[in-house]
């Protein structure tokens, strides 16, 4: 092929990984953090205090899952599904096992989701949170199983659900397995809708590849942190494609909103009451129908 | 043969498209469809209904182009949100008529770029995946050449995937694997073994119920059996009432 096709030829969408590696501050144990956006240093317990969002600009620092359902469940009330779950290497992919025991230590976790039940301001959902610390979010075997598991579970159980992601899209290392991984899910999503049950997707930074083209799209209300990176490419592979810059806030969670794609755009101080608003509006009463 | 002999197999220029199976197994049957009726048509994606064995029959395939005009007007086998969405009109079509589908796959992904980002590729596909998981009609995906990731899956959410012997279908090409993994998007040759894309690699993961062998002269016969192959499957999943037809959809890919 001459160089003339190469250039026009379009590159695969989800070469985007490893595009969103560890660039991102998470909130360390030191006295003074630097916001990474306005360059100020924030006091650590008045950032904590604040919801780790920048107290001077408002930049939503990235959150582990484990902060994230601590902001946004009733206390002690997340039930852990599927804790012990943990991925292998079905493909023989090299190095597979290192990266996942590496992933494993950096995150303190077992895999790049964790599922559960909860209550939120005293309603019942099932809760999906996943990880950026893990992987990158990517999506393995075993986060689709976990996420399919917990929407079987809801579709029985007649529950909401709600599904906090941040992904750089696909699991290489899994092969098409990692693929297969968007029909599973959301086929498991579809049943759920079908039952009439409630699903809501809360989009963070960055949330791309295979989990923007299956469930994170598909909820029936789709909200985003401010300022989050969405989209199906990662701006990089676009970049190459098109052989241009991209406009600033391409791809913001500001952007999707006027694209019409999100719902809306919610502070993270004001997230764990919005969902609960949400669940009380769609909430079944013994009749099954709607409880207004 | 080696996993990389298989993908220059499958991206060579000379190869059948989608345009040659329609034109070889539906004749002049084939009546084309156009448009998403919400913004444009894209021409990756060709689609409309024909006959097969005397039986009405919805066909959508992914089309590359055979010479280098027809492959910039249809960008190259890479579809646009507007493609996946056309595709998915067809296939609701389908539903209403209860005609089974049949999906031809050659994408190396879809496309990424300002336009398809603004109207929401990643929404599109998910769109196909749900809906494609409880259509209550037959489908049928058949690889024809490349199947690049969730481009390729969008037109694959299936009751039966086959795989033409030369066919590839990854989670991401053997360039962008050996970038990321070694640096180096040279060692192509090497990301192509690991990936397992080939037809035979998919068949032994379950992803794929059949293989269609390819002889050297791929003009000629393969298109004759695979009419009555492809009629005599739909004639079965036929039988099947459809609330059976998703649960057995749904297990399939449950299994992953
Ligand atoms: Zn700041």
């Amino acid at each position: 092929m001459p160089d003339f096709f190469n250039f026009l030829k379009p590159k695969n969408e989800l070469e985007n990984q490893g595009e969103f590696a560890e660039n991102h501050p998470y909130i360390p144990e030191e006295l003074w953090i630097k916001c990474p956006v306005c360059k100020n240093a924030i006091l650590s317990s008045d950032l904590m205090e604040n919801h780790k969002v920048c107290t001077k600009c408002g930049y939503h620092f990235r959150l582990s899952a484990r902060q994230r359902v601590e902001l946004t469940v009733d206390e002690n009330s997340f039930a852990e599904m599927d804790a012990d779950m943990m991925s292998t290497n079905k493909i023989g992919f090299p190095d597979y096992e290192k990266k996942l025991r590496n992933a494993k230590i950096s995150s303190g976790e077992n895999e790049s989701v964790i599922t559960g039940s909860c209550t939120i301001c005293g309603e019942k959902a099932i809760i999906a949170v996943m990880n950026s610390k893990f992987m990158m979010g990517s999506m393995g075997t075993v986060t689709g199983e976990k996420i399919t598991r917990a929407f079987e579970y809801a579709t029985e159980n007649r529950l909401p659900v709600i599904v906090f992601t941040v992904s750089g899209g696909a699991r290489m290392q899994e092969g098409i397995l990692s693929l297969m991984q968007m029909a599973k899910t959301s086929g498991a999503v579809k049943l759920h809708s079908d039952a009439g049950l409630l699903y809501i997707t809360v989009l963070t930074d960055p949330t791309t590849g295979g989990v923007t083209a299956s469930f994170a799209m598909e909820g029936d209300i789709i909200l985003s942190e401010p300022k989050a990176l969405i989209g199906f490419a990662g701006p990089r592979v676009i970049e190459q494609t098109i052989r241009q810059k991209l406009p600033k806030d391409f791809q913001s969670a500001e952007f999707l909103l006027d694209k019409g794609f999100i719902d809306a755009v919610v502070q993270r101080k004001d997230m764990k009451s919005t969902l609960a608003q949400l669940i009380r509006l769609h909430k079944e009463n013994d009749e099954g129908g709607a409880a207004l | 043969m080696s996993a990389y002999d298989h993908v220059t197999a499958a991206r060579a220029n000379d190869r059948p498209t989608s345009v040659d199976y329609i034109k070889r197994l539906f004749g002049d049957s084939f009546f084309e469809l156009h448009g998403d009726r919400r913004f444009a048509d894209d021409k990756a994606v060709i689609g409309g209904i024909a006959e097969l064995n005397g039986k009405p029959v919805t066909v959508i395939g992914l089309e590359k182009g055979r010479n280098l005009k027809e492959r910039m007007a249809r960008n190259f086998g890479s579809a646009h949100p507007e493609g996946y969405r056309k595709a998915l009109r067809l296939m609701k079509q389908a539903e209403k008529f209860h005609r089974p589908v049949i999906c031809f796959v050659d994408t190396s992904g879809a496309y990424c770029g300002i336009g398809a980002e603004e109207r929401g590729q990643g929404q599109a596909i998910a769109e196909n995946l749900m809906e494609m998981m409880t259509l209550k009609t037959p489908i049928l995906s058949i690889f024809i050449g490349e199947g690049g990731s969730g481009g390729a899956l969008a037109l694959a959410v299936a009751d039966e995937v086959w795989m033409l012997e030369n066919a590839i279908y990854s989670v991401i090409s053997p360039e962008g694997c050996a970038s990321i993994l070694w640096k180096d998007p040279s060692k192509t040759a090497e990301a192509s073994e690991c990936l397992k894309l080939t037809a035979q690699d998919l068949f032994k993961l379950g992803v794929i119920e059949r293989i269609i062998r390819e002889p050297k002269d791929l003009e000629s016969r393969i298109f004759d059996s695979l009419k009555n192959l492809i009629a005599d499957t739909f004639e079965k999943k036929a039988a099947i009432p459809a609330e059976k037809l998703i649960e057995m959809r749904y297990n399939r890919f449950r299994k992953f």
